[in-house]
């Protein structure tokens, strides 16, 4: 057993320093979004208000159905004063008119479909999607050598400009070069904080706040069942649970007989 | 023909309906013969569970397919789209959703457990071979379901990864081009790939499964179980013609099955209520993003369950072709000198050693690559024969083999971990001492199997009370 061990070891050892330090190039390490929003229906509901106003002019989300909402506490009415603007119904999918052909020649690549964004940017070992996304939207900064004047820590080049800059206003980022520990004799540069330029209409907690609510709203929006199912899972668990119980027992009472 | 047999008299109808489907229809002889007076040995362990639960998931993976494939829009337009539907509208579409996509990792763990099993207590032996041989059979079908179901939800993923796949066979001498046009049904992959596909994942592949298991529970049937100890139990059977050591099927295993199927949902159902995406290795992040044929992801893995073959074809670098031609001539050297052969045979051995030899540095290593992924599963079919150990089962061979067996089983899971991450130079060298390990084992078993000083077989099983 003990050569097995040492065996697997040295094995995984060989392997390890290698992961580590590709986990290293990962980039900008991830903030952990605040999983309390998702049981929270007035977060979920501020998020789909933000996301309709602000991100459904260019991104579509076509998987969606607005009346999906009933699940985190909007009536019809309310979807349809609050959160339908171009003569779409409560019944129909978050569809956007813009065309990606055009889209692409004014932004470079056509806005993706947000319908599972927050599942599909999730990393082995770098976090959550949600988490991606609550850091990205807290890490745009102005950098005029890009093209829509903005720049992100979290997507380096990103073509997106800073969609919600009015709510967090414009701020730019400081760089300090510093030795780079993977190659000797050369210099990178280290992020260094942000600072304001001018100021937006939400303080930095409120902004905070806000992008918490949107991500909490883009995860769920993700997979709108999965509140439910982790209710249900309870249950089926308890039940499996007792009937595992009992199967064990009757078993064992068979096999008492056999010697 | 069997003459019809009258109910007895006084018989109350439910003893006259199955007297009327026995003249017509061997039911009760099929009962007694699989079930009621099946004899199983009796000191099976946990390992022994794992051939009833693929059944379970075999029938589940059905049921979900099912359901699925009303839903499901096999065009590559539309199949993504398709799966979110599922996901949202379709009521409890979400559920049998995860229930597939997770049943399709069951059924890996579930089966290579299986195997592992027939591995370690020689059940692949004579007179079981047959057995084995349809186990392997089924093992490809599953590789080639999993596959061919992966590329149904037409994420990036599954789009990347039967781009890379398919253009494996590509590699193969003369006809490679041309097979690689046959079974991605264009130049690329695309909707053609997708309707053939579908075709296949959902009635092509599952009724040569069926079959084939059907197969392989009859011809276990045939000759009975083996065991942890590897006795014969028909070997000593008591008066009434019953193995000593057998108990009958029904009950015994029937409610021990029942207790392990309902362990194995309750740890199923934790995975799909709980975490459906598995960590991102059930159902890979990636996956998520619609397929676009333009833009190729960063790094391309396989699903877990192929992780460990892929490293091997990627561990066949010029180099390790270097090294097999090395060890191929080091072989034909040895049978020369110690096969104990007649002299024609010695010229054939010599030559056969000198072609493959010079066909190994004529193929790109690229082809051998893959030779060596499909040498992997299909080098499995050939156990029986390289088995020659004097005992059948791991209890009563020398101690030092459990730790050959143990450095497969590491080695295999680090080979798996190994595939799933992106090229490394130390992983790279791993690999390769993996795949030699792997191949190691089997193709030098005739003689490590017989070597050590093995411990005396019980005439009887070995059976704790429970």
């Amino acid at each position: 057993m003990k050569t097995l061990l040492l065996r697997l070891l040295v094995a995984l050892g060989l392997a390890l320093p290698f992961v580590a330090s590709h986990a290293n190039e990962g980039g900008y390490p991830w903030d952990s979004f605040p999983k309390e929003k998702m049981t929270d229906h007035a977060a979920l509901q501020n998020g789909a208000r933000i996301f309709v106003n602000y991100c459904l002019n260019c991104h579509s989300a076509s998987y969606m159905r607005y009346n999906r909402m009933h699940d985190i506490g909007l009536t019809d009415d309310e979807i349809k004063k609050n959160l339908l603007f171009a003569g779409e119904k409560v019944g129909d999918t978050m569809k956007v008119t813009l065309d990606p052909k055009q889209a692409k020649a004014w932004l470079g690549v056509a806005p993706p479909d947000l319908s599972v964004i927050a599942r599909s940017r999730a990393e082995i070992g770098k976090g959550s999607g949600a988490d991606y996304l609550y850091t990205l939207w807290r890490t745009f900064y102005r950098d005029d050598t890009k093209p829509t004047g903005w720049n992100n820590l979290a997507y380096p080049g990103i073509a997106m400009p800073h969609a919600l800059w009015q709510l967090q206003g414009e701020r730019r980022a400081k760089f300090v070069e510093v030795k780079n520990p993977h190659e000797q004799g050369k210099t990178e540069e280290r992020f260094a904080g942000f600072e304001q330029i001018t100021p937006g209409t939400l303080s930095d907690l409120q902004y905070d706040e806000a992008i918490g609510d949107l991500v909490a709203y883009l995860q769920w929006m993700g997979e709108p069942a999965q509140g439910t199912r982790v209710r249900i899972g309870v249950g089926v668990l308890v039940f499996l649970g007792l009937l595992v119980l009992l199967t064990w027992r009757l078993n064992k009472s068979y096999w008492r007989n056999v010697h | 023909m069997a003459e019809m047999q009258t109910a007895p008299p006084g018989a109350g109808a439910p003893q006259r309906l199955l007297n009327w489907v026995d003249n017509r229809f061997p039911l009760s002889k099929l009962y007694n013969e699989h079930l009621g007076q099946y004899y199983a040995p009796k000191n099976f362990n946990i390992f022994y569970v794992f051939g009833a639960l693929s059944m379970l998931v075999l029938v589940m993976q059905i049921l979900t397919g099912i359901f699925l494939t009303m839903n499901y829009k096999p065009d590559a337009a539309r199949a993504f789209e398709s799966v979110e539907y599922i996901m949202r509208d379709v009521p409890w579409g979400w559920l049998v959703r995860y229930m597939h996509s997770t049943g399709a990792s069951a059924f890996f763990i579930v089966v290579y457990l299986h195997m592992f099993r027939g591995l370690i207590y020689g059940s692949y032996r004579k007179p079981r071979e047959l057995i084995w041989l349809f186990g392997c059979g089924i093992f490809l079908c599953l590789m080639a379901e999993a596959f061919m179901g992966y590329l149904l939800p037409w994420g990036q993923m599954s789009y990347w990864g039967a781009q890379v796949i398919v253009n494996l066979f590509s590699a193969v001498p003369f006809v490679g081009p041309d097979l690689a046009l046959l079974i991605r049904g264009d130049y690329v992959v695309g909707d053609a790939t997708l309707n053939r596909f579908f075709s296949f994942h959902v009635i092509a592949v599952p009724l040569v499964l069926l079959g084939l298991v059907a197969a392989h529970i009859i011809a276990l049937h045939e000759v009975g179980s083996n065991n942890p100890d590897g006795v014969e139990i028909k070997a000593t059977k008591g008066a009434d013609g019953h193995p000593l050591d057998g108990i009958p099927f029904h009950p015994f295993y029937t409610v021990h099955d029942i207790f392990a199927a309902s362990v194995f949902l309750f740890i199923f159902s934790a995975v799909i209520f709980f975490a459906p995406e598995g960590g991102g290795y059930f159902l890979e992040f990636n996956n998520f993003i619609e397929a676009n044929p333009l833009k190729t992801p960063a790094h391309i893995a396989p699903v877990w369950y192929f992780t460990p073959y892929y490293s091997m074809l990627r561990a066949t670098t010029d180099l390790m072709v270097n090294v097999l031609a090395g060890l191929l001539a080091l072989g034909a050297v040895l049978a020369i000198l110690r096969g104990g052969f007649g002299a024609m045979a010695k010229v054939g051995v010599a030559i056969a050693a000198l072609v493959a030899v010079f066909l190994l540095k004529t193929f790109d290593a690229k082809f051998w690559g893959v030779v060596v992924m499909g040498g992997a599963v299909m080098i499995l079919f050939v156990l029986p024969w390289l088995d020659r150990s004097p005992v059948k089962s791991i209890r009563y061979r020398p101690d030092w083999h459990k730790y050959v067996y143990g450095a497969f089983v590491a080695f295999f899971i680090v080979l798996g971990y190994l595939g799933s991450q992106p090229p490394s130079a130390a992983g790279n060298w791993v690999s390769q001492a993996g795949t030699l390990v792997y191949f190691g084992f089997f193709l030098l078993m005739p003689w490590w199997s017989r070597m050590g000083t093995f411990k005396p077989v019980p005439s009887r099983v070995t059976f704790q009370g429970h």
